[in-house]
């Protein structure tokens, strides 16, 4: 089946693929999106300088490091991915489902509410507004917006998959799913312990959004995307679909459940953190059986991951994946918890994640679809080189030290030792950290530059065309 | 089912995720349902009363600048002082969430890794019933210690001049500074810095072991009147 609907995928392009994709659209997503990767980075390199007590703005208001990590995390999953996202969505949602999406219009009036949600959120924080939740700090009064933009993303995406007729390939499974969770996870995280529960039970509620957020919107986006590119650019279908159903379903179910996972030894009670410990050690094998799968698919043409730098992302991508996982499922015990929670463990785990998985996806995808958009190949093949390993090294480098960092702070504290004793010998740690920070920054320099010098060759092609 | 559209929104989309929801978020709701949520205004014990008025003491012209005088009549001087302190820890709070301290700051003790002995007492759900704990400030990073047990710990002088320019008090603090709390030095709080101290004081003020912490030694506090005759 999957070979079907890729080949259909095929077809269209053959015919009517300005018909269906809106590429103007997906360009200023990615531009978009990249200026937020920026700016988050930005913040982080800002709050990282504060950790090390040579942070340049210490001491202005709306330069504080507190307001500046909010405004980096942020920029992150909203700017960034989520921007990153849509553009990706208006690519493949159409070209897979040979339907144009419910409305053009629309698509732009979301553009614009959504870059409205995340600039008045950035406002919103810089000035002290931020809510009490991780992830959710957009003001009170940004909520319904971004929930009804949630509403009219759902719809104009759904619309050409109800539309479609025939099978379903494992990609739009993932997308369906997400649309809905997505909706239902920022409603329930964003508006029920503002108003209607307090106290622990809200934390359980807080966790149970952080953790869905990843899960259900950034998880199954990714892996939806994944499942639609990698077959299309190494050109045969995935492995076994017996694993994608395996994989889809092991997600949707367990993934959901293990929301308390965040909050080990609070007073939730605790059958409930054994609940979601043990289902988060099933996701971790559901994931494995996806990581098999993609690795199956690739088998017999690995070599294609020297030459092609998308997939280099891509696979770059799932083994930071699965890395990240079985992290996960070693720090979600009890055993681990007591050590590591609140330490670096837990940054350096979020940051191999978000960006060494999804933020990688995100770019391998860009770096495959520009040149299609601009009718000519990428200006330079060394800027793409120095994007990937600047970026891989950088995020592996950032990861290895925060987590080993992790298991130091949390000894420190279980010994007893003076607070000080942990930040002083933190400090080697988070210079280690700047310095891997900007490392990926400068990747992401790279790319950018990438973007110019070839949208410019585009632009002079155009003109001496004209 | 596993293939089809309808499975797939109805089953996975909304199916799953309401299971999780019920199991995950529900059950704890409703096992909590009956400890009741307390308003600001129930939050107010003696021993931040305390710490309020000692700001009053400590710094009687940014707190009259913010607050402004007590009535003299007694009943209403007691009802002043509490609707003020109210205001400030609603205040505070708002404070404390807007700059982020949540991220480098806990609110929890936990039962393990010797946080008792550090911190003080494990935390229990009611002491989250509460209105500045909508939503919860458990954090999840601890860049700085646990405040949870912060009430009294340290003295307002001490907190003043510590958010003003943390290493002054605390050598190779990584806490960033907040001048925008004072007017200018760390011996005139504004209204914000105020609040700021007067939250951070309320944290495990409700406890009856109040302050916990080993080596908490009363900081010597002067009446004005007091000050006046010694200087006389
Ligand atoms: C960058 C992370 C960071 C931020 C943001 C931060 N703190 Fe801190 N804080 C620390 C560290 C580290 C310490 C321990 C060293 C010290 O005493 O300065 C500390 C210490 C403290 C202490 C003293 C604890 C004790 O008794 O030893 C208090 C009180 C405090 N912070 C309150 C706050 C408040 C309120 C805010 C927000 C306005 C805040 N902090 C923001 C990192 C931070
Ligand atoms: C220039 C590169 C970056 C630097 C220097 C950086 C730095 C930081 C710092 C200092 C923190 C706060 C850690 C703490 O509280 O101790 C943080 C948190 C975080 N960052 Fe980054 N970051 C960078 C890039 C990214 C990117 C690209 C992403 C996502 C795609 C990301 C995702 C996160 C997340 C999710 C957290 C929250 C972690 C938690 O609360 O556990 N960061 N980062």
């Amino acid at each position: 089946m999957s070979a079907a609907s890729i080949s259909t995928g095929a077809h269209a392009e053959a015919h009517t693929h300005h018909d269906l994709v809106d590429e103007k659209i997906v360009r200023w997503y990615f531009i978009t999106a990249l200026i937020f990767l920026g700016t988050s980075m930005v913040a982080g390199i800002l709050m990282a300088m504060q950790l090390i007590r040579h942070n340049p703005l210490n001491g202005i208001e709306i330069f504080s490091a507190g307001r500046w990590r909010m405004i980096h995390t942020n920029a992150v999953a909203y700017g960034f991915l989520a921007n990153g996202f849509l553009g990706c969505l208006h690519w493949s949602i159409p070209r897979l489902t040979l339907q144009p999406v419910f409305n053009k219009h629309l698509s732009w009036l979301i553009y614009g509410a959504w870059q409205f949600v995340v600039g008045a959120t950035a406002v919103g924080i810089l000035f002290g507004e931020a809510q009490a939740l991780e992830w959710g700090e957009t003001p009170v009064w940004i909520d319904p917006v971004a929930q009804l933009g949630l509403l009219l993303v759902a719809i104009n995406f759904m619309t050409p998959i109800a539309r479609m007729k025939g099978p379903m390939y494992v990609t739009l499974w993932y997308f369906m799913a997400a649309f809905v969770w997505t909706f239902l996870t920022y409603a329930m995280g964003n508006f029920m312990p503002q108003y209607y529960v307090g106290g622990t039970s809200a934390g359980a509620v807080g966790g149970l959004f952080i953790h869905d957020l990843v899960g259900l919107f950034v998880t199954p986006l990714g892996w939806g995307l994944m499942y639609y590119f990698v077959p299309i650019i190494l050109k045969k279908p995935i492995w076994s679909h017996g694993l994608s159903l395996v994989g889809f379903w092991g997600l949707a179910f367990f993934y959901p459940l293990q929301g308390i996972h965040h909050f080990l030894y609070t007073p939730i009670p605790m059958f409930l953190q054994y609940g979601a410990v043990v289902s988060t050690i099933a996701v971790e094998l559901v994931v494995t059986t996806v990581v098999i799968n993609f690795f199956g698919t690739l088998w017999g043409n690995a070599g294609v991951v020297k030459t092609n730098i998308p997939i280099r992302f891509f696979y770059t991508g799932m083994i930071y994946y699965f890395l990240t996982c079985l992290q996960c499922s070693f720090q979600v015990t009890l055993t681990f918890q007591k050590i590591i929670h609140f330490s670096d463990w837990v940054v350096g785990h979020a940051h191999m994640v978000m960006f060494g998985v999804f933020s990688m996806w995100i770019m391998g995808m860009m770096i495959h679809l520009f040149p299609r958009m601009l009718n000519r190949p990428w200006a330079s093949q060394n800027l793409l080189e120095w994007h990937y390993w600047l970026s891989t090294i950088g995020v592996g480098f950032m990861a290895g030290d925060l987590i080993l960092l992790g298991v130091f702070q949390g000894w420190s504290w279980a010994a007893l030792e003076p607070w000080d004793a942990s930040v002083d010998f933190s400090y080697p740690f988070w210079v280690l950290r700047v310095i891997a920070g900007l490392a990926m920054f400068g990747g992401l320099l790279a790319f950018a530059q990438n973007i110019r010098l070839t949208m410019q060759a585009a632009a002079k092609e155009k003109a001496v065309r004209a | 089912m596993f293939e089809s559209k309808s499975g797939i929104v109805f089953v996975a989309g909304i199916g799953f995720f309401a299971l999780a929801f019920v199991s995950n978020a529900f059950v704890p709701a409703l096992m909590y349902k009956n400890i009741p949520e307390k308003k600001v205004e129930e939050l107010i014990t003696p021993n931040l009363r305390y710490q309020f008025e000692d700001l009053a003491r400590r710094f009687p012209e940014s707190f009259e600048k913010a607050y402004g005088t007590p009535p003299e009549a007694p009943e209403e001087n007691e009802k002043w002082w509490n609707e003020q302190c109210a205001t400030a820890l609603r205040r505070g709070h708002k404070i404390y969430v807007g700059e982020g301290c949540w991220h480098c700051h806990s609110q929890f003790v936990r039962p393990v890794s010797n946080e008792e002995q550090r911190f003080g007492p494990v935390s229990r759900s009611w002491e989250y019933q509460n209105e500045l704990q909508r939503p919860v400030l458990f954090g999840t990073r601890r860049v700085g210690p646990d405040l949870s047990r912060e009430g009294g710990r340290r003295s307002n002088d001490w907190h003043a001049v510590h958010f003003y320019h943390p290493l002054d008090l605390s050598e190779g603090s990584p806490m960033p500074d907040y001048p925008w709390f004072f007017d200018g030095s760390p011996d005139k709080p504004n209204e914000r810095g105020l609040a700021i101290m007067t939250y951070v004081q309320w944290l495990g003020s409700w406890l009856e072991s109040y302050p916990y912490y080993e080596s908490y030694v009363p900081s010597p506090l002067v009446k004005p009147e007091a000050e006046e005759e010694a200087g006389q």
